[in-house]
């Protein structure tokens, strides 16, 4: 612990030398030793970010037209879906037609459906499990936190979607959601976060956008490098 | 209006030509020059070889004898940054920092003068060849000011088709004392413009800067290349 | 010129003359650009972006040691453990005793570029335990025990035909010329290391001191798995990561992702806030953040140049160096590449050594124009040529330069130059590119300029 002593020292000795603001500089409009800048509150900090992030249309046909797009880009499969009952015999076409022989899933309103029409195998993640026991799932199901139109992203968590390995080490991952969890941007998203859980966070939040990815052999584009090769969202 | 050229170095050596062209296109346009034939240099090599008070002895006089100048035109890009950019900054916190500001703001590099501050676009010129331009890159990023001006002029150049490389934007190099001090690096970087310039077949490169010019065509006058190069105050001076 | 100085000269001589080097990078680096100005248009307002997220960042760092305390107050009420490592030792000595009170032998670890720096690596295999790295990049560059080539690209400079050469040769797996059955092969072979591995040792992108947690960004899935499966996870990171508030992170992923890889987002970007809690069914028993400050202070007190630790670590500005691409990552002959690097290595590791960095640049700009916090790169370059030489002139260098000065300053010396010039010229292709040219820096591979007939200063004087 002596080490924090002295950084948070050497710290605040350096800073008793006020560094130039951004975009100003020393030569520019600002008088030296004039104030930084003023703190802004946070809701003028989210709005401020919105205005420079790409465009979202307000509503939710826009969004979800959005999300569509962006899932396109980048190889996710979206569904848009009427009803839970749609959304599980898509589910169930996908399982058939991937040869399914077993799954990893959680406890959940849409998962617990799920699992029982798929009647496969599982390995649940909702408390305990064993990690080989994940390893050899063909796929993992799990709910989400929310869409995010803007990006074309899933925000899980370790609380709403089976613990922190189910949508990364089976080799598809399946997302089921239903309308109402669509946001627009990523300021909301994060708002949206820290109004649900105010301090009470999970250990564990991920924005997933599109299936694993690498491209560090030639820059060229390989799927599935270490986490899923497939991402598959199903949404009524 | 009465305008002060200030003129590098290297083309009052080597390149008078460019000066000597953008004498006569102010002139035609109705403007007095007038040019301070005490300024040798800005002072740009020892500024970037990091010996600033060395700087300052050149700077100085420099300095003082554009002081009571109403405008001041410079041939270049890379002097032009240092004027207008690096001597605020050399003279920041001594008694000439005022000084240095006012002959700042009023600095311009040439094409940016032509054509932002006179207005001028065409000069009548004409220059039957394919050309590729070179941003240099002290007026593209110093000064913010160059991308357009050299092309908007280009335009209006009679004859003239102008096909733009990939590498435009791209540092030829040069980089003053880094040519001498880093020669591989500097000649590869000149090599990768060179190339680019030839993939689009143009028969010159035009630029706003001679430094810049002065490398590339060292490298392609010792590869047996075709290509040219050539300012653009010579090529607005062609009929 | 010390051993760094002429080792870089050596090295940079050598990779830009390698033609087919160029012609990978030149190749790879233009597929960025497209990439990335593609997902840049998409802002609404690039540039005010980049000011908003230079403005957050200047909060970040001229308020750091209020950040750092707040942020650790929070995640260690969350279950984590925060550690305070003045220097890379410390911090090594802090992750090995970690690993050691718990008996670990396996050791799994995603990008840290902060582990390259203080060599954690070496401390850790010296020490007994098998370190394997899981991003594929960097598991590459393990494999053939080299430096990361680029620090989000680390195999950047590799071809096809040479990772799976590799891979034959290390792994015994069959050859092949698909990038993406060699993924796969790497895929393969990582997947028991996951599994089995004692500790998760990440890095950081950001730490967020308002809710006390770390965010990692990354496209592979590696770092999820790394700090996911292992019982205990250690993340490495230095104290310029921090940032104020979640919320900044909206605007910073996509910053991140576009900058560095020209993503809108990468495909994972994680918060990791503490241990496993009670309720969640797995993810590390114990949560540890270990913060270096390894002469980031010294950086901080240079005011002129503090705004070098506002650096995000995307990697833009070696995209776009032309230096870079000519010389490549491993001529700097140091963890940090490119601008950024050349900025923040005499800083971290000593002005003098180092300055050769600062001096091997033409000062274009491109890196500043790209940098998406607005650090003011090539302007610290400057400065650092300006502090090394006041610290420590080069006499010989001083005097020219200063001789130069009454030659300038003097219109009769300078219209002595012209004869001299002219008489050189006329006895210098005797001597040309020979060890005898004294401008052999020049010449050897280009021509002189001309002295003109007449000077521009002879034919105003004439006109008069």
């Amino acid at each position: 612990m002596r080490d924090r002593e002295s950084i948070l020292e050497r710290i605040h000795e350096a800073l008793m030398v006020q560094a130039p603001v951004p975009g100003i500089g020393k030569d520019g409009a600002q008088p030296a030793g004039s104030a930084p800048p003023q703190p802004v509150s946070e809701e003028a900090a989210a709005e401020k970010i919105s205005n420079w992030l790409p465009v979202v249309g307000e509503a939710f046909e826009d969004q979800v037209h959005l999300f569509a797009a962006n899932s396109a880009d980048l190889k996710t499969e979206f569904y848009l879906l009427g009803s839970q009952v749609e959304m599980l015999e898509r589910l169930m076409t996908i399982a058939k037609e991937e040869n399914w022989k077993k799954i990893g899933s959680h406890h959940g309103f849409l998962t617990d459906a799920a699992v029982a029409v798929l009647c496969l195998p599982v390995c649940e993640t909702t408390a305990y499990y064993d990690v080989n026991d994940l390893e050899s799932c063909d796929a993992g199901i799990s709910e989400c936190e929310a869409l995010i139109a803007q990006t074309g992203s899933v925000l899980v968590s370790s609380r709403t979607s089976g613990g922190r390995a189910l949508s990364a080490l089976p080799p598809h991952h399946v997302v089921l959601a239903t309308r109402d969890q669509m946001l627009p941007d990523l300021p909301s998203a994060i708002t949206f976060l820290k109004n649900k859980y105010t301090t009470g966070f999970p250990s564990f939040i991920s924005f997933i956008t599109g299936p694993s990815r690498t491209g560090d052999i030639e820059r060229i584009l390989v799927l599935g490098a270490h986490g899923p090769k497939k991402l598959t969202i199903l949404c009524y | 209006m009465k305008v002060t050229l200030f003129i590098p170095c290297f083309v009052d050596m080597c390149y008078p030509k460019v000066g000597i062209s953008i004498v006569s296109i102010l002139e035609k346009l109705g403007h007095k020059v007038i040019y301070p034939e005490e300024i040798a240099c800005c002072g740009q090599p020892a500024f970037n070889s990091g010996y600033w008070p060395e700087t300052r002895l050149v700077a100085e006089p420099v300095l003082k004898r554009l002081q009571d100048s109403e405008v001041i035109v410079i041939a270049s890009g890379s002097c032009g940054a240092m004027v207008k950019k690096f001597y605020p900054e050399l003279f920041a916190d001594t008694p000439l920092a005022e000084m240095a500001r006012e002959v700042s703001d009023k600095t311009w590099e040439f094409s940016d003068f032509l054509v932002n501050k006179l207005g001028v676009t065409d000069l009548g010129a004409e220059f039957k060849a394919r050309v590729t331009i070179h941003d240099g890159c002290h007026g593209l990023r110093e000064l913010g000011t160059t991308r357009q001006p050299p092309r908007t002029l280009l335009s209006h150049v009679r004859g003239l088709e102008l096909v733009e490389m990939t590498e435009a934007e791209t540092c030829c190099g040069f980089g003053g004392t880094f040519s001498a001090k880093f020669p591989s690096i500097s000649t590869a970087m000149g090599d990768v413009k060179c190339a680019s310039a030839i993939e689009t077949g143009a028969e010159y490169i035009v630029s706003n800067d001679s430094s810049c010019l002065m490398h590339l065509q060292g490298l392609l006058t010792r590869q047996g290349k075709k290509l040219k190069t050539i300012h653009l105050a010579e090529v607005l001076t062609s009929a | 010129m010390n051993t760094s100085a002429s080792q870089f000269t050596k090295d940079a001589e050598r990779i830009t003359r390698d033609l087919r080097h160029r012609e990978l990078i030149q190749t790879a680096l233009s597929k960025y650009v497209v990439a990335r100005d593609a997902k840049k248009s998409r802002f609404q307002d690039w540039e005010e972006a980049r000011q908003t997220a230079a403005g957050i960042k200047w909060d970040a760092i001229n308020h750091l040691d209020k950040h750092l305390v707040e942020f650790a107050k929070n995640l260690e009420a969350r279950g984590g453990k925060v550690h305070w490592a003045g220097n890379g030792e410390h911090a090594r000595e802090i992750i090995i005793k970690i690993i050691a009170d718990r008996e670990a032998h396996s050791i799994i670890k995603s990008k840290v570029m902060t582990g390259e720096e203080i060599h954690l690596n070496e401390a850790l295999e010296k020490a007994g335990y098998s370190v394997v790295e899981s991003d594929l990049g960097e598991y590459i560059v393990q494999l053939r025990h080299e430096a990361p080539y680029h620090f989000v690209f680390p195999a950047m400079h590799l071809t096809r035909g040479e990772i799976s050469e590799l891979f034959q040769k290390e792994l015994g797996s069959e050859p092949t010329d698909s990038p993406e059955e060699l993924t796969m092969i790497a895929r393969r072979v990582l997947r028991s290391k996951y599994i089995t591995a004692d500790i998760g040792i990440s890095g950081a992108n950001f730490a967020i001191a308002e809710t006390g947690m770390i965010s990692i960004t990354e496209n592979e899935g590696n770092a999820r798995l790394t700090c996911a499966l292992p019982k205990v996870h250690i993340a490495l990171m230095g104290i310029e990561k921090v940032l104020p508030r979640l919320d900044d992170l909206a605007l910073f992923l996509p910053m991140l992702g576009t900058a560095g890889a020209g993503q809108m987002m990468t495909c994972y970007n994680t918060l990791y806030g503490g241990p496993r809690q009670i309720d969640e069914s797995d993810g590390p028993e114990e949560f540890h953040v270990v913060l270096l400050d390894n002469h980031r202070t010294r950086l901080l007190a240079d005011a002129e140049q503090r705004d070098a630790l506002h650096c995000i670590r995307c990697g833009a500005c070696l995209n776009v160096c032309p230096i870079y691409k000519n010389i490549g990552g491993h001529s700097y002959g140091t963890t940090y590449q490119g601008p950024v690097g050349c900025v923040i290595t005499p800083h971290l590791r000593g002005l003098q050594d180092w300055k050769h960095l600062s001096f091997a640049s033409s000062l274009c700009g491109a890196c500043t124009q790209a940098c998406p916090v607005k650090i003011d790169l090539h302007h610290h370059l400057l400065q650092s040529r300006r502090n090394a030489r006041s610290q420590k002139p080069v006499w010989w260098e001083k005097t020219a330069f200063k001789m130069f000065s009454i030659v300038a300053n003097s219109p009769f010396i300078w219209g002595m130059i012209k004869p001299f010039a002219r008489l050189g010229q006329m006895f210098h292709p005797l001597i040309k590119a020979t060890r005898l040219d004294p401008a052999i820096a020049w010449t050897r591979s280009r021509e002189l300029p001309k002295v003109a007939p007449q000077t521009f200063k002879e034919y105003w004087r004439k006109r008069k």
